[in-house]
């Protein structure tokens, strides 16, 4: 170009303007020409995209073998291209991807010649390339390959996550997964013939609509009513414990997960490998059924989950080696060290902290009973600190009467009010201990419901409010509202006889009347001034970076 | 394993000397099935699929032989004891404390109940319990009983049975007969438990779960013979005894021992308390829940040994013991058996009359004419023509000659019935023959006191 010019030099202006004008037209006409490639390319690329969401949306179901060999016949001599299609190609495995960008590769050259037939043909062989590899892959790699050809608001997808079973009560393809579930989940044990399944637990009572995702189950109802006696498909510790669950016998996080650690240390002691089995692996599947059954009995707390968590990961690293003997005991052993740092000596740890917190003089709130504002409280006490609490309580649980008997009972000069008289008895107060039921990622502190309500007018009185939970309480759930994932405790709890009448005896019979006994509400971290944990006192914000480095550590 | 099923089916039958005298009472029929059979049926439709069961030669041999019995699914381990033998139940226990591998669940072979036996069960584990059982409201028996002058109970010891306000844990527990100068319960139990309901119109039920630690307390303690009569007192009066809140040196010595060897230092001493593991101590520590409210002690009031008993109000739940238990458990037995009341064998013709409460059983012949209304007619009983039977039992083998009239009787089996026969309120023992013409009213037969009633009417009475 440059020497056309040179040579045309002798007619100056126009010979440059023709020079350029050539040249410009040259490269024009070539930059015409990539830009016309590039266009082509653009609305093949969108026809294509709006041909697959059209098939992935609609014509899914059809099937029509047929045309699938026909398709792929045609397809091979047109496979280079294919590098510029995305997604289809490298998931799934070359036969099916061959057709699908395959069959896009004529499209551009042959598009302005296409007729309607040819359109469908194609059509139909994408469809059969995408229904392969969807039945190769399964529901894993569906998301992926249709997410990604799909029109924007399906690009969401791949990004949402699955909402767990248990907030989707409302769902009933959902129950009928879950029980299907269960029913797979059946231990074969020793008695292969017979196929006793776990049962799952009905919901009872009308149910408020905000929360008819969640179960409601009825104390009067228990899960053995289903089971047979003697329990051989789970083991007789697990029924106890999931007995002693629902009854309420152990409630409370720290308790629970301790009951629930127990009860694996004596299926550990009971258990023997089947042949041809490793104990790595087995142990697993055997704790599956039963952690099922826990769960029907009394949703798990995140304390348990992080518990269940742990023991797994520890099954699955015993070395395949190893001989079973010396596997139960590595594991008893793992129990009791994660039961005694987690648990017993965080709970000393958080209360050296604490006690430096409290100061003589000081007039300390405590809300229901938490096992370990109790043990800090009672340190504290030992530790000759000067101070009085107040004992709020709230319905139905009425659990603030227990923990103030332990208070009373070590010396400490306690007051009780229920709830409803928390913002006239705020003035008095100097401090706010919460216990918490588990430290959400985002900061959120799930306790016992009522204790929201507590930081809030404490916050608004401009009274400190200090939660104290142990790390191995720290879940990566995120949540901002109490709505989306609780706990419906038993309707019957809120019904009360004064004066021998009862008046709530036949709420069921009331079309229009709901009871709703919720167990836990979400704090937000602005009502919380700090966190005692046993790794020091860290604001609220900072549980991800906790969980950061535990998830690091492990 | 969690629990071990112990039928307990050598007793006597004491108490019905006429219908027991031939047959041992484990195998008279009830519904035209063995006594026997109630139970274990209860058993099996819970889920069981083994039993101990405990009895006579005599009564192994009928069972072996009985078509009933070979329904039962499960696998039954006959342990054989002496008939003459003075075996209480709690000796037998000890007698088959080999055999007894976990926590144990008696039943007595004259219970017939439809009890969820779930109930009783997760009070044993869920407040882990040593002693868990079943009681029900006891029902007056409506039927007259033949035999019996108007109706008068003999001289019927009460049971006084305390339970505190939930209804579920037994405080107290005593005969009338061991009380001669009036109730007196003990300051430390009322100091624990202030609110107390007892209880006097309660059928024990006779159904106990027991845990290991009481049968291996048994085979040391071998002065105790009865369950009902001596163990049961023993165990509800050591929850609140101070020795059994057992203090924590013996925790730490018996800790080096394992942990299923409860109970066998101490030869007379129960170490029933059961040390919970420090785990489960720890957890209970940290659960804010306590059973009882009101005072500083924590939950149970820290003592080991705990009894429950759930109490049946509803629902069926009888002890075939005496004469008038087992026709009203005759009378309900239709409604317990889900099989149908009239059994495939028996011939009925169809002239015959028969009420929706009957049972027929097999390989019977009932002629033409007959009546038979709220009866239970037991196997291969012939009832031949203008017969009326109404409200009575008889058993198997039996036959009725034309004419009868059998009102509210008990005939057992292989009795013959003359012709014409008009019995009322009678019991006629087995192997009986009563003479053509009869007429016998509130009359019982046994080999004791053979009768032959003559013809045209004579009105006798007596026992």
């Amino acid at each position: 170009m440059a020497e056309s010019g040179v040579t045309d030099g002798l007619c100056n202006t126009d010979d440059i303007e023709r020079s350029k004008t050539e040249g410009k037209e040259l490269t024009k006409e070539e930059k015409q020409r990539l830009r016309k490639e590039k266009k082509q390319q653009k609305k093949n690329k969108e026809k294509n995209d709006e041909k697959t969401s059209h098939e992935g949306e609609k014509k899914k179901n059809k099937k029509k073998k047929e045309e699938q060999p026909a398709g792929s016949a045609s397809q091979p001599p047109a496979q280079p291209s294919p590098k510029a299609v995305p997604a289809p190609a490298p998931p799934p495995p070359a036969a099916a991807a061959v057709p699908v960008p395959a069959s896009e590769a004529p499209a551009p050259a042959d598009k302005p010649a296409k007729s309607k037939a040819d359109l469908k043909a194609e059509r139909r062989a994408r469809q059969e390339a995408e229904r392969a590899s969807k039945g190769k892959k399964g529901d894993v790699g569906q998301p992926a390959p249709t997410g990604k050809l799909k029109a924007p608001p399906s690009e969401l997808q791949p990004v949402v996550k699955r909402l767990p079973e248990h907030v989707q009560v409302d769902n009933p393809e959902v129950v009928k997964k879950l029980a299907k579930k269960l029913e797979r989940q059946q231990t074969p044990g020793c008695n292969a013939a017979e196929n006793v399944k776990i049962p799952l637990r009905s919901d009872y009572g009308y149910k408020v609509s905000l929360f008819s995702h969640l179960h409601q189950y009825s104390r009067k109802a228990p899960l053995t009513q289903q089971l047979g006696i003697p329990s051989t498909v789970i083991h007789p510790a697990i029924v106890r414990l999931g007995l002693q669950y629902s009854q309420g016998i152990v409630a409370g996080s720290n308790a629970r997960s301790v009951a629930l650690l127990h009860a694996f240390q004596q299926v550990i002691r009971d258990y023997t490998t089947p042949p041809n089995e490793e104990l790595s692996r087995d142990l697993v599947n055997k704790l599956k059924p039963y952690i099922s059954f826990l769960n029907q009995c009394r949703p798990l707390s995140a304390s348990m989950g992080n518990a269940i968590k742990y023991i797994k990961k520890e099954i699955s690293n015993i070395p395949s080696q190893c001989k079973e003997e010396e596997a139960k005991i590595k594991l008893l052993n793992c129990i009791e060290r994660y039961i005694n740092e987690k648990i017993v000596l965080a709970a000393k740890a958080i209360a050296k902290y604490s006690i430096e917190k409290i100061s003589d003089g000081d007039v300390i709130l405590v809300y229901g009973c938490s096992s370990l504002v109790n043990h800090i409280l009672c340190e504290a006490f030992e530790k000759k600190r000067k101070f009085r609490v107040i004992v709020v309580d709230s319905r139905p649980r009425l659990e603030g009467r227990e923990a103030l008997r332990r208070l009373v009972q070590k010396g400490i000069s306690c007051t009780y009010v229920l709830i409803s008289a928390v913002s006239y008895i705020l003035p008095e107060v100097s401090k706010v201990f919460l216990g918490a039921h588990a430290l959400l990622a985002n900061g959120y502190v799930m306790s016992r419901v009522g204790t929201s309500q507590i930081a809030l007018v404490a916050k608004a009185f401009n009274v400190p409010v200090l939660v104290c939970c142990e790390t191995y309480k720290f879940c990566e759930r995120v949540q901002t509202d109490s709505f989306v994932s609780n706990e419906l405790d038993d309707p019957d709890d809120l019904i009360v006889t004064r004066k021998g009448k009862t008046q709530l005896e036949h709420w069921q019979k009331v079309p229009s009347l709901g009871l709703l006994n919720l167990v836990y509400d979400v704090t937000p971290p602005d009502f919380v001034d700090l966190v005692i944990t046993d790794l020091g006192m860290i604001p609220c914000t900072s549980v991800p970076v906790v969980l950061r480095v535990k998830n690091v550590d492990q | 394993m969690e629990l071990q099923a112990v039928l307990m089916a050598a007793g006597g039958g004491s108490r019905m000397p006429d219908l027991t005298y031939n047959t041992p009472k484990p195998m008279l029929p009830v519904g035209n099935k063995p006594l026997m059979w109630h139970p274990l049926n209860l058993l099996e439709r819970v889920g069981f699929e083994e039993v101990i069961v405990i009895t006579t030669k005599e009564v192994q041999k009928m069972m072996s032989t009985d078509p009933k019995m070979k329904d039962v699914k499960m696998k039954l381990d006959v342990v054989c004891i002496q008939e003459d033998g003075d075996m209480g139940t709690a000796d037998a226990l000890r007698h088959i404390q080999q055999k007894i591998k976990t926590d144990v669940l008696v039943v007595s072979c004259d219970l017939i109940t439809d009890v969820a036996l779930h109930e009783v069960v997760d009070l044993f584990r869920a407040h882990n319990a040593t002693l868990a059982m079943l009681m029900s409201k006891a029902h007056d028996f409506t039927e007259t009983v033949p035999g019996q002058k108007g109706k008068k109970k003999t001289g019927e010891q009460r049971d006084f049975v305390g339970v505190d306000q939930s209804g579920k844990r037994l405080l107290f527990m005593a005969n009338e007969a061991d009380l001669e100068d009036g109730l007196s319960i003990r300051k430390s139990i009322m100091r624990k438990h202030p609110r107390m309901h007892i209880k006097t119109g309660l059928v024990d039920a006779h159904l106990y779960c027991l845990k290991k630690a009481v049968v291996d307390f048994l085979a040391d303690n071998k002065s105790i013979s009865s369950i009902r009569g001596e163990l049961l007192p023993y165990l509800v009066r050591k929850q609140f005894s101070k020795t059994t809140n057992c203090p924590k040196s013996k925790d730490d010595a018996d800790d080096q021992t394992q942990k299923t060897a409860d109970g066998s230092t101490n030869s007379t001493e129960l170490l029933i308390c059961s040390r919970d593991e420090p785990l489960l101590q720890l957890a209970q520590e940290r659960s804010c829940w306590n059973d009882h409210r009101g005072d500083m002690s924590e939950a149970y009031h820290g003592g080991k040994l705990r009894c429950y008993v759930h109490i049946m109000d509803q629902g069926l739940c009888y002890r075939v013991n005496t004469l008038a238990a087992y026709i009203e458990a005759n009378r309900l037995a239709s409604k317990l058996l889900e099989e149908p009341a009239v059994h495939p064998s028996a011939v009925i013709s169809e002239r015959c009359q028969m009420g929706p409460d009957s049972i027929i059983g097999a390989q019977c012949q009932v002629a033409d004419k007959t009546s038979i209304k709220r009866s239970t007619i037991g196997n291969s009983t012939t009832v031949k023509e203008k017969v009326k039977v109404t409200n009575s039992i008889i058993m198997h083998g039996v036959t009725i000659e034309e004419g009868c009239n059998i009102h509210g009787c008990v005939i057992c089996s292989n009795a013959v019935i003359g012709r014409g026969a008009d019995l009322k309120y009678c019991l006629v023992g087995n192997g009986q023959q009563i003479e053509a013409e009869g007429e016998a009213h509130s009359f019982h037969t046994s080999t004791f006191n053979m009768l032959s009633l003559f013809s045209p009417p004579t009105v006798t009475r007596g026992t």
